[in-house]
């Protein structure tokens, strides 16, 4: 008998008292009684909290406010979706770093991952009750990896994307694209149970929220 | 898809590995206690964490109806496991996923081994892991010349320094930072000799010592906190960006994962992704959680396995009164609120799960009979600190009262005489049928005066009583009982003193 089969017959062994299936109360709150605002004040408290640089700005001044955070910087790396116009004041200028496209046609290797100083992505939604964003490898959020070998990840998220509870994010994913959740920089409790930021993830998260 | 059993109901078949501890709880607890350091640092971590926890907790406003409804989420899971198991596997498959079944921890550890040699690799990078842990895949990886390298902070520290965890959530939550640095300074090949013992300083020394292994690895074994029955989709959470690191960069990805562990929904994630970050690290999330669904061409491992382990799981599920216990969303809420873990630390449970959910689930899975996990169930005040922290709601006093009862019977059966307890019981049962019988027995009380002699404390109680005496006196009883008092007092005749005292007698 292959093992599957063996397993699965002590399982349905196992439950031949037939259990039976509970109904899941969901009393749970399952969507948001916020204001649009309150959420974006919420989300923003979170992110400070776990020590994410959050900046607010309106969409139109979104190249000049990413070309100040990028001042000095040597190169970064963006997904081929990333809108172009929030690149447009990166060019042209004799400082701007050097910008690597990471597309299904030219994937970056780890080697010149490592390389770049920063990633600029977008996000797919944020929970503002726990301070997430998600990101769920859209074009303008690219492949898992260039969200995290950077050490710096600069993360543009639109603030209507923003919802209030858990339960309305899963709402909005779909399950089978490949996900990660981000809830400020990367962190360790392992040492003392004290909280310290930078680990193996981006030492810094630069969340600008476009309103 | 029908989970009605039609065949022959077969026994138990118990689990392998870590579960089983080495010694009996109060002989590994007797030396743990003497080691004043991991007290200190154990009290420290534990009431840091209680509070944090509280403080989510408490913010929001509908914690419990969360707690209800992961509860039934999961009895619902273990109620329909075969289906949910093959809807699982059936999307998982049809994602370019490869499932493997083992039966124990050893199959388990085989199938990740050839999968390994698969790849013509000789070095692996780990994320956390209680599966591997509990079969012991990395001492076996080693015998078969694989080496694997524990990425999470205090995994790391644990295996520099050749030691065990001791807790399932922060498994170095028995060092402090001077010892960690000391153990860095030591076992680290390239570390700064300034090392402070900062813990960000500790921390940057991890990210410099992992980097390269990171950045270098084409295969990662992980575990997985949940697996989505209706998605096929895993999820790992963790902190420290070593889990993304693994499920991301290498080419191959082996997960081993225990049979409990789905959930039949993706919508089911909004419960246990609020439930677990809040009750483990006491935060409102954990900074990284990464989910996938068999392999995303051109994103992430191209090679993807998961070993589904069975290592006892099945027989605890067989356990009517003990199932819940296979509901565990392995937060560490209980062994951060247990009196007795806060004490004896997690080596004294000697398996891979220590405190109270560890107390009921070894022997669930190894089975009560097993010699030394059959102390375990003992290893509590019943206090039921646990079950108001547990996110699920899994009712661990119940189960360790019930895992007693096994115990005692177990025994019993072993033997063909009965045992000094069923004397006991017995004695007991004759004493307490009639008042006469009782009258009786209290006439040898002077007796247990005699025994405590002048300092009027009993030291050592003979058989199995000895166990009470073990750790604390007995005062002397009293010369008299209240029963044979009060007949004194209300004889016929005899005057009623106002403020007369019981033991009178024993005053002076
Ligand atoms: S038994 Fe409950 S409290 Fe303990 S680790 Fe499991 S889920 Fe958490």
């Amino acid at each position: 008998m292959s093992a599957r089969e063996d397993i699965m017959n002590r399982i349905k062994s196992a439950l031949r008292d037939a259990p039976e299936t509970p109904v899941v109360p969901r009393a749970y709150r399952r969507s948001s009684t916020m204001s649009d605002a309150q959420r974006l004040e919420q989300l923003v408290d979170r992110l400070v909290d776990y020590k994410a640089n959050v900046f607010l700005t309106p969409a139109a001044d979104v190249p000049a406010k990413l070309a100040e955070l990028l001042a000095g910087t040597s190169s970064i790396v963006v997904p081929h979706g990333l809108p172009q116009e929030w690149l447009s004041a990166l060019k042209d200028d004799a400082g701007a770093p050097a910008v690597h496209v990471d597309s299904p046609e030219r994937r970056l290797t780890v080697a010149e991952l490592d390389a770049v100083d920063a990633v600029v992505t977008g996000a797919a939604t944020a929970v503002s009750e726990t301070g997430t964003i998600m990101l769920d490898g859209s074009d303008d959020q690219g492949r898992r990896i260039i969200s995290l070998v950077p050490d710096r990840h600069i993360c543009l998220l639109h603030a209507a994307d923003i919802v209030e509870v858990l339960p309305e994010a899963i709402a909005r994913l779909e399950a089978s694209r490949p996900q990660t959740w981000i809830s400020g920089p990367s962190a360790t409790s392992d040492i003392e149970l004290e909280r310290v930021e930078g680990v193996h993830g981006p030492r810094t998260l630069d969340v600008m929220i476009l309103t | 898809m029908s989970n009605t059993f039609l065949g022959m109901p077969t026994l138990p078949v118990f689990g392998q590995g870590n579960i089983n501890a080495t010694e009996s709880f109060p002989q590994a607890a007797r030396r743990e206690l003497a080691n004043t350091q991991l007290r200190a640092n154990l009290g420290h971590a534990t009431h840091t964490i209680r509070d944090k926890r509280l403080k989510v907790v408490a913010e929001l406003p509908d914690w419990e109806d969360m707690r209800n409804a992961g509860s039934a989420i999961k009895d619902a899971t273990m109620a329909n496991l075969p289906a949910l198991l093959e809807q699982f596997e059936a999307n998982f498959t049809a994602r370019g996923g490869i499932i493997h079944w083992a039966r124990d921890a050893q199959e388990a550890n085989e199938i990740v081994t050839a999968l390994i040699r698969e790849t013509g690799e000789t070095e692996v990078v780990k994320v956390k892991s209680m599966a591997t842990q509990e079969i012991g895949l990395n001492e076996y990886l080693e015998e078969q010349g694989i080496a694997a390298y524990e990425t999470d902070l205090a995994e790391l520290i644990v295996q520099l320094d050749h030691d065990k965890p001791s807790h399932i959530l922060v498994p170095a939550i028995h060092k402090n930072r001077s010892q960690v640095r000391e153990i860095f300074l030591r076992e680290m090949p390239v570390v700064d000799p300034n090392l402070t013992d900062e813990p960000a300083r500790l921390a940057e020394a991890a990210r410099k010592h992992l980097r390269k292994k990171f950045l270098s690895a084409k295969v990662a074994v992980s575990g997985a906190n949940f697996g989505l029955a209706d998605t096929g989709t895993l999820t790992v959470v963790e902190s420290e960006g070593n889990g993304r690191m693994c499920l991301t960069l290498p080419e191959t990805l082996i997960t081993v994962m225990g049979i409990e562990k789905l959930l039949p929904t993706w919508s089911d994630l909004e419960v246990f992704m609020q439930l677990l970050p809040r009750s483990s690290t006491g935060e409102r999330m954990n900074p990284y959680t990464s989910l996938w669904t068999g392999v995303t061409p051109g994103d992430g491992p191209q090679n993807v396995h998961l070993v589904m382990l069975d290592n006892g799981r099945t027989a605890a599920l067989a356990d009517e009164y003990g199932r819940t216990a296979l509901n565990c969303i392995r937060c560490s809420a209980c062994m951060n609120v247990c009196p007795v873990y806060e004490r004896t630390g997690g080596h004294a449970y000697g398996s891979t799960y220590p405190g109270p959910i560890g107390a009921i689930l070894s022997p669930l899975m190894t089975g009560i009979k097993s010699e030394e996990n059959s102390s375990l169930p003992y290893a509590s005040s019943l206090c039921g600190a646990c079950f108001d922290a547990c996110p699920v709601k899994i009712n661990i006093p119940e189960i360790l009262v019930h895992l007693r009862g096994e115990d005692v019977d177990s025994k019993r059966a072993k033997l063909k005489v009965p045992t000094q307890m069923d004397l006991m019981m017995k004695g007991a049962q004759w004493a307490f049928s009639s008042g006469s019988h009782l009258n009786l027995l209290e006439k040898g009380l002077p007796l247990g005066k005699l025994v405590a002699g002048r300092d009027k404390v009993i030291k050592k109680l003979p058989g199995i009583a000895g166990g009470w005496t073990q750790s604390r006196n007995i005062p002397a009883p009293p010369s008299q009982s209240f029963r044979q008092w009060w007949d004194k007092e209300h004889k016929p005749g005899a005057a009623v003193v106002p403020g007369t005292t019981i033991n009178e007698g024993e005053q002076a």
